[in-house]
C-alpha cells in the first residue's frame, strides 16, 4: 500500500495506483479527455494534469502512478491555469457548433469547458476540413475530432481492425483513415465502436431518419418497425430506469406514437433464427466430416464482415442462416405482406438496432429475396429512435404499457438474450437440446456462456452428442480465437461471436455514455427480462410455430433455405 | 515473416539528419542582430514540424504560439499579446508530455521573458526600426573591428605587407593576435553555414610570418599634449599607439623589467614565442613612446602626480595577483600561485620542478600554461585537478588536448579539500573529495556537488594554484578612483566617473580577459583621450581592398595549424604551433565569403574605413 495526499486528504491506495483512481477513489473526479482505462492510457489531452509537490512541471495523472508519501494538488491555481490554456487549445481546434452537434448535451469537452467555466478561446479558430465518405455508417468529421486517439486504439487493440491510424506528421498530425483510403475500401466492420468512444461528435453513426419519414407521411405505404433486443436494454437505461423490465411496453407505445403501423419484435426472428441456426448445426453435427469445424454463427454482420475480410479462407464456417434482421424482412415481405394481402412494395421494413453495422447489411443486395426489393428498407440506431421520439416531444416517463403486434410480436426469453454476449450460444442450446431430447432442459442450465469479452468454453453432452461451444465478444477475443484454433490449440464445434464488447449491448448503436461502462447493465436487464418471461424457449414461440406451420413447412426446408438463408461465399464485404 | 528486423537508416532518414548537421552549424553561425519575435517564430516552426503531434500542449500549442508571435510581426498585437505569449508558452512547457513540446515551449518562454522590453518596443513602434546594421560577421565580433575580410583578400593576391597594416589600423598587435588570439571572430563566421569557420587566425599568422616588418604610418602634427599610460601591457601599449599616431606624447609607466604584461608574465614562450612579442612591442615603441620600467605607482610615483604631470592619464594595469583558494595547508612551501609562477617563466627564472609531481589547481587556459609549463621544467608529473568535468573547462578545447598530447592528466570531478604537508612544512599531497556533475544552470553549465564517495589524497609535491587573478587596486582606490566588483570602474568610453582626463581599460576593468579586450579597451581609451584633448584625429590608411572574384563556395576543409610534435616540443620553450605554407594560406584565404561585399554588405558597406 502507498500512502498519499490528494488535495489535503490523507489516503491509502494500493501499489500500482494511477493517481486519477487515486482521486477517484475518495471522489475527487480529475476532468479527462483522452482517457480510456487500458485502451487509451496516453496522456494526450494534458487536461488530466495535475501538481505533485516537488515536481517543476504537472504531470497527467491518468498515466503515472502514486507513489509513497506524494502530495498531489488536483486544482491548484497551476493547475487550473494549465488545464485552461489546453482546453482553450483544444477548442480553438474543435468545431464549436454544438447546437447542431449530434453530441450536442452529451460531449465530454462540452462537460469539460463548462465545469472549468470557460467562456472564451484567446486562440485564432482554426478547424482541420472534411468528412469521410458520407454513404458508409461510420462518418468522421475531421473539424470535430480533438485528435485524442481514442477510436485509434480501440481499432487497433479491441477490434484489431486498425481502420483508424494517426496519419502526417508535425501540426498536421491527425486522425485519418489508414492509407488514406476511402472509408468503404477499408476492413472496417462497421461495429461503431469508435463511434461511441469519441469523447466528442468527430465520429457519427449515418442518420437514415429522412427516409423513414418519408415513408411515415406517405399514405400508400404501410411502415413495419422491428425492434432488436438489446435496444429496450438502452431504451431502459436512456429512461433512467435500471431494473425495471416494463419499459419495453413503453418503448412499444411510444413507437406507435410516432405512427408506424405495425411494431413487431426482433425477438420473433431471433427465435426463428434459432431454429434454423440449430436445425443446421444439428444436421451439420450429424454429418460432421462434411464440414469444417468449428461453425461460427453469423447474426452479427460486424463479425460476418470481419470473416469476410480477415478470413476469407473461413466463411464458408459461417452458419448460413441470416440475421434475424434479415429473416424478419424477408418473413415480412412475403408471408405478412400476402396475410395482410398487400403488394410487397407498399411495405417499409424499419429496424431499429443497437448497431451501425445493421446499416451496412441490410445494404447487401444479395441477402434480399427479391432482387431489386430490399428487405430491409432502413435501419435506425437506438440512438436514432431516441432522437425520433424527442422530436415529437414524446414524454417517455409518463407513458403506458402496450403489446407488440402480431403475428411478429411475439418473443421468448431465449430471443432476448441475443442482445448479451453468449446469448445467441444460449438460446441455441435450449432449443438444440430440446431437438434432440424432445425435452426442455432448465433454462439456466447453460449460463456459464453469460458474460463480457473474455472466451466462455462450455462442452455439452446430449445423449452422446458433445457439443463443444465458445462465445467470445469483440473482434480482437475472435481474432485470438481462430488463431488458436488454426493453431490447433482450440478444438470447438460451435462458437458465437460479436463483434462489439458484450454483445449487442456494447453496441455501437446504443446510447453513448462516456467514460461508464453501461455494456454490463445492459447485458443485466436482458438477463432480467429472459428470467422474466412466460417463454423462454425459442421452440415454444407460438407465432414462430405457426409460420413454420402455415407458410415455411419446418426449419431448413426449401423455403426456409431460400428465405433465410445465404451463401456466404457468394458475397463479400 | 520474421520477428526481428536489423535496423537500417533509409535514404530519407539520411537526407535529414545531413540537415540536422547543417542546422546545427548554422545555428551556431546565427546572425547576429536578427529581431528576437521573427527567431523566436522560425525556431518555433522548427520544433513544431518535430512534434509527433499526440498532444494537445505541442501539436495545437506551439502552433497558437506561432500564430501569435505572427501577429506581433504582423502589428497586429498588443501589449497584451505577449503576455498571451508568455503565459501560454509556460503553460504548454509545464504541462507537455515530453521534451519536443516542453523544451520548445521553455524555450519561447525564456525568450520572450528576456527580450519582453523589445517586443513591447516593436509592438509600440510598429516593427523593428532599428533594422540589421551588421553586415559582416567576422568584423562586428571582433572587440578591435579589425577588417578581417579586408586582410584576407589583401593575402590572398600576395600583398602581404598591405594586409598587416591593415590589421595595425585596428589592432597594433598583429603578431601577437596571430598566437595568442581567441578568434571571436571565427564564431560567426558565415562560412561556418557551408562547411567550417575560416582560420582567421591562421591566415593572420601567414601574414606575420610572411613579412618582414612594415612601415610606419605617419604620425599627426604634435599636439603638445602629455598622456601618461599606467602599464605596460597590450591595453596600455594599444592605447599608447594609437595616441602617438594621433601626435600627443605618451608615457607608459611599467612596473615590470619588461613591457608585454601578460603577454609576457601570463603566456609561456611555447605558446608566443618572446622574439615575436617584441616585434610587437619595437614596432609601437619606435613610433616614439617614452617607457618608465620598473616604476609602480602607488610607490614609485602617485596618481595624483601623473594628473598633475599629465594631460590625460589611462590606466590599464591588468589583473596580476593571484587568488587564493581559502583552504588549509594553502601556505605550504611548494604552493606556487600561477601568477608567480608564470612571472618568474616570463622573467626567464626558470623554477626548477625536475623530478616533481605537479598537481595544478583550475581548469582555464592559464592552468593549461602552468601545467605544460610544468612539464618543460622537469616534472615527472603533471596533473590538472578540476572540479567539474574535462568539457566544462573554461580552457579552450585545443589548449586542453595539447597538454593532455604532452603528458598532463586531467583529474575532473575533485575538490581540493586541504594540502597535505610534510614535517618540513613542504606539500606531501592533496586531498580531495570527489564531485558529482548534477543539475545545469540557465545557461546550461552543470554544477558539481560533493559525491557518496570518500575523500582521496592526490600525491604531490608541488601545487600550482590557477584559480582565476585579480586586480591590484588599492591605490587607486585611495585616489579617489571607484572600485566595482573589484575592478576599476569606468564607462563604456573608458572614462573613470568623477575624475576628469582618467580613462581605464584592459583586464583591470573587465576583470581577466583576452587580450584582443585589452586591445579594445586601448584603442577606446585612445580614441576618447583626443577627443578629450580637444582632437578629432582619425586613424586610417591609403590600402585599396582587392576586388571580388568569382568563386564557387565548394565545401572545403578548414587548414588546421600544425603543431610540432608533443614528445619533443614538451622538452623545451620554444615555440609549439607552425603557420601555413603559402599554398595553404591561399586555399584558406580563398574559402573567405567576402561579406564585406556580398550580401547586406554590398547594402551598407562591409567596413569602416577609419575611426
Amino acid at each position: 500500500m502507498v500512502n498519499v495526499t490528494i488535495d489535503g486528504h490523507k489516503l491509502e491506495v494500493p501499489e500500482n495506483t494511477t493517481i486519477m483512481e487515486a482521486a477517484e477513489s475518495i471522489g475527487i473526479k480529475i476532468p479527462k479527455l483522452c482517457f480510456l482505462k487500458e485502451i487509451n492510457e496516453i496522456g494526450a489531452c494534458r487536461v488530466c494534469i495535475v501538481d505533485v509537490e516537488g515536481m517543476d512541471r504537472v504531470v497527467s495523472s491518468c498515466n503515472h502512478q502514486v507513489e509513497e508519501g506524494m502530495v498531489v494538488h488536483t486544482n491548484s491555481p497551476r493547475v487550473r491555469d494549465i488545464r485552461r490554456t489546453n482546453v482553450q487549445l483544444i477548442l480553438s481546434e474543435h468545431n464549436n457548433q454544438c447546437p447542431t452537434c449530434v453530441r450536442n448535451g452529451n460531449c465530454s469537452l462540452q462537460d469539460v469547458t463548462e465545469m472549468m467555466g470557460l467562456m472564451s478561446v484567446p486562440f485564432d479558430i482554426e478547424l482541420e476540413t472534411g468528412i469521410s465518405n458520407t454513404d458508409f455508417p461510420i462518418i468522421k468529421d475531421k473539424s470535430k475530432c480533438i485528435k485524442c486517439m481514442r477510436c485509434v486504439n480501440i481499432c487497433d487493440k479491441v477490434q484489431t481492425l486498425g481502420v483508424w491510424d494517426v496519419v502526417n506528421t508535425g501540426y498536421r498530425t491527425t486522425v485519418g483513415i489508414k492509407n488514406n483510403v476511402d472509408m468503404t475500401k477499408t476492413n472496417c466492420s462497421a461495429c461503431g465502436q469508435c463511434v461511441t468512444h469519441c469523447p466528442v461528435g468527430a465520429l457519427t453513426v449515418r442518420r437514415d431518419s429522412k427516409g423513414v419519414y418519408e415513408a411515415l407521411h406517405n399514405p400508400e405505404i404501410i411502415t413495419v418497425v422491428q425492434v432488436a433486443p438489446a435496444v429496450r436494454a438502452g431504451f431502459a437505461q436512456a429512461l433512467g430506469i435500471k431494473n425495471k423490465e416494463l419499459t419495453t411496453g413503453q418503448m412499444v407505445t411510444a413507437l406507435k406514437d410516432l405512427g408506424f403501423d405495425y411494431v413487431f419484435d426482433t425477438n420473433f426472428a431471433a427465435d426463428l433464427t434459432i431454429m434454423e441456426e440449430g436445425s443446421e448445426l444439428l444436421h451439420k453435427l450429424s454429418h460432421k466430416e462434411d464440414y469444417q469445424w468449428p461453425m461460427f454463427t453469423s447474426c452479427c454482420p460486424g463479425w460476418v464482415r470481419f470473416m469476410k475480410s480477415e478470413y476469407p479462407d473461413m466463411v464458408d464456417q459461417l452458419s448460413s442462416a441470416k440475421s434475424p434482421q434479415q429473416m424478419f424482412g424477408a418473413v415480412t415481405k412475403t408471408w405478412f405482406a400476402d396475410k395482410i394481402g398487400v403488394d410487397p412494395s407498399r411495405l417499409f421494413v424499419i429496424s431499429v438496432m443497437p448497431c451501425s453495422a445493421k446499416k451496412y447489411e441490410c445494404d447487401v443486395e444479395e441477402l434480399n429475396v427479391t432482387e431489386g426489393i430490399k428487405d430491409v428498407d432502413a435501419v435506425l440506431i437506438t440512438r436514432e429512435m431516441l432522437q425520433f421520439m424527442k422530436i415529437d416531444n414524446i414524454d417517455l416517463t409518463n407513458l403506458k404499457e402496450s403489446e407488440f403486434d402480431s403475428p411478429l410480436g411475439e418473443g421468448s426469453g431465449a430471443g432476448v438474450i441475443f442482445g448479451a454476449s453468449g446469448g445467441v450460444m444460449e438460446a441455441a442450446l435450449r432449443s438444440a437440446y430440446y431437438l434432440i431430447k424432445k425435452e426442455n432442459i432448465d433454462p439456466d442450465a447453460f449460463k456459464e456462456v453469460r458474460g463480457y469479452t473474455t472466451r466462455r468454453e462450455l462442452e455439452v453432452d446430449i445423449d452422446g452428442n458433445v457439443v463443444r461451444c465458445a462465445a467470445v465478444s469483440s473482434l480482437s477475443e475472435a481474432r485470438k480465437l481462430i488463431e488458436d484454433i488454426k493453431k490447433g490449440k482450440a478444438k470447438y464445434d460451435f462458437v458465437e461471436v460479436m463483434a462489439c464488447p458484450g454483445g449487442c449491448a456494447g453496441g455501437g448503436g446504443q446510447p453513448i455514455k462516456d467514460s461508464e461502462t453501461p455494456v454490463l447493465e445492459r447485458e443485466a436487464i436482458l438477463y432480467k427480462i429472459d428470467k422474466n418471461s412466460p417463454i423462454r424457449y425459442s421452440h415454444e414461440n407460438s407465432e414462430v410455430l405457426t409460420l413454420y406451420k402455415e407458410f415455411l413447412g419446418e426449419p431448413l426446408s426449401e423455403k426456409s433455405h431460400h428465405l433465410l438463408h445465404t451463401k456466404q461465399r457468394e458475397w463479400s464485404y | 515473416m520474421s520477428r526481428l528486423l536489423v535496423k537500417r537508416s533509409d535514404a530519407v532518414q539520411e537526407s535529414v539528419d545531413f540537415l540536422y548537421k547543417d542546422l546545427e552549424r548554422r545555428m551556431i553561425a546565427g546572425v547576429v542582430d536578427s529581431c528576437p519575435a521573427d527567431f523566436h517564430l522560425g525556431f518555433l516552426k522548427m520544433c513544431h514540424a518535430q512534434t509527433c503531434g499526440k498532444c494537445t500542449s505541442c501539436r495545437i500549442g506551439l502552433k497558437k504560439l506561432q500564430g501569435l508571435l505572427e501577429d506581433v510581426l504582423a502589428n497586429k498585437a498588443t501589449v497584451k499579446t505577449i503576455d498571451l505569449i508568455r503565459d501560454t508558452a509556460k503553460n504548454i512547457y509545464e504541462s507537455a508530455d515530453c521534451a519536443i513540446g516542453h523544451e520548445a515551449a521553455r524555450m519561447v518562454y525564456h525568450g520572450v521573458n528576456e527580450c519582453y522590453d523589445e517586443y513591447v518596443k516593436y509592438i509600440e513602434e510598429g516593427g523593428n526600426i532599428s533594422a540589421t546594421t551588421i553586415s559582416v560577421p567576422c568584423i562586428a565580433d571582433c572587440p578591435a573591428n579589425v577588417d578581417i575580410p579586408g586582410y584576407i583578400a589583401l593575402m590572398s593576391e600576395g600583398k602581404y605587407e598591405d594586409a598587416v597594416r591593415l590589421i595595425k589600423r585596428d589592432n597594433p598587435f598583429p603578431t601577437t593576435c596571430a598566437f595568442v588570439c581567441e578568434h571571436p571572430c571565427e564564431r560567426k563566421c558565415r562560412r561556418r553555414m557551408i562547411d567550417t569557420p575560416i582560420n582567421i587566425r591562421g591566415v593572420k599568422r601567414a601574414a606575420v610570418d610572411f613579412v618582414e616588418d612594415v612601415k610606419d604610418n605617419e604620425k599627426a602634427e604634435p599636439t603638445g599634449k602629455k598622456v601618461a599610460i599606467v602599464g605596460g601591457g597590450p591595453s596600455g601599449l594599444s592605447a599608447a599607439y594609437y595616441l602617438t599616431l594621433m601626435g600627443h606624447e605618451v608615457e607608459v609607466y611599467e612596473e615590470k623589467s619588461k613591457l608585454g604584461g601578460m603577454l609576457r608574465y601570463g603566456i609561456p614562450a611555447y605558446r608566443f614565442p618572446r622574439e615575436r612579442l617584441q616585434k610587437d612591442i619595437d614596432a609601437i615603441l619606435r613610433l616614439g613612446v617614452k617607457v618608465h620600467r620598473n616604476t609602480r605607482i602607488g610607490k614609485d610615483i602617485t596618481l595624483e602626480k601623473l594628473r598633475k604631470d599629465f594631460d590625460a592619464v589611462y590606466i590599464a594595469i591588468g589583473a596580476h595577483t593571484d587568488k587564493k583558494m581559502g583552504i588549509e595547508g594553502e601556505d605550504a612551501k611548494g604552493v606556487i600561485s600561477a601568477v608567480d609562477f608564470l612571472y618568474h617563466i616570463g622573467e626567464e627564472e626558470m623554477p626548477d620542478l625536475t623530478g616533481k609531481t605537479v598537481a595544478v589547481l583550475g581548469g582555464g587556459n592559464v592552468a593549461m600554461d602552468c601545467a605544460r609549463s610544468a612539464i618543460r621544467l622537469g616534472a615527472k608529473k603533471v596533473s590538472v585537478v578540476y572540479r567539474r568535468r574535462q568539457e566544462d573547462m573554461p580552457a579552450l578545447a585545443a589548449e586542453v588536448e595539447s597538454a593532455v598530447a604532452e603528458g598532463v592528466e586531467m583529474i575532473t570531478l575533485q575538490v581540493p579539500l586541504r594540502i597535505e604537508k610534510n614535517d618540513q612544512g613542504e606539500v606531501a599531497g592533496l586531498l580531495v573529495q570527489p564531485q558529482i556533475i548534477g543539475l545545469s544552470d540557465r545557461k546550461g553549465r552543470p554544477a558539481p556537488r560533493n559525491a557518496n564517495k570518500p575523500e582521496e589524497i592526490i600525491p604531490c609535491d608541488a601545487v600550482l594554484v590557477a584559480i582565476g587573478q585579480n586586480i591590484e587596486y588599492t591605490h587607486f582606490e585611495t585616489a579617489g578612483i571607484e572600485i566595482k566588483h573589484g575592478a576599476i570602474g569606468a564607462f563604456d568610453d573608458g572614462n573613470v566617473p568623477e575624475n576628469q582626463g582618467v580613462f581605464a581599460g584592459g583586464d583591470c576593468v573587465t576583470g581577466p580577459a583576452t587580450v584582443i579586450r585589452a586591445i579594445e579597451g586601448g584603442k577606446v581609451a585612445a580614441a576618447n583621450i583626443d577627443e578629450y584633448l580637444g582632437y578629432h584625429h582619425e586613424i586610417e590608411d591609403d590600402i585599396e581592398i582587392p576586388a571580388v572574384h568569382l568563386s564557387n563556395k565548394r565545401q572545403c576543409g578548414r587548414i588546421e595549424l600544425q603543431e610540432r610534435e608533443a614528445s619533443e616540443r614538451k622538452c623545451d620553450f620554444e615555440g609549439v604551433e607552425l603557420g601555413m605554407t603559402v599554398e595553404e594560406m591561399e586555399q584558406e584565404a580563398a574559402r573567405c565569403l567576402r561579406c564585406d561585399y556580398h550580401g547586406f554588405g554590398s547594402l551598407k558597406g562591409g567596413r569602416a574605413a577609419k575611426w
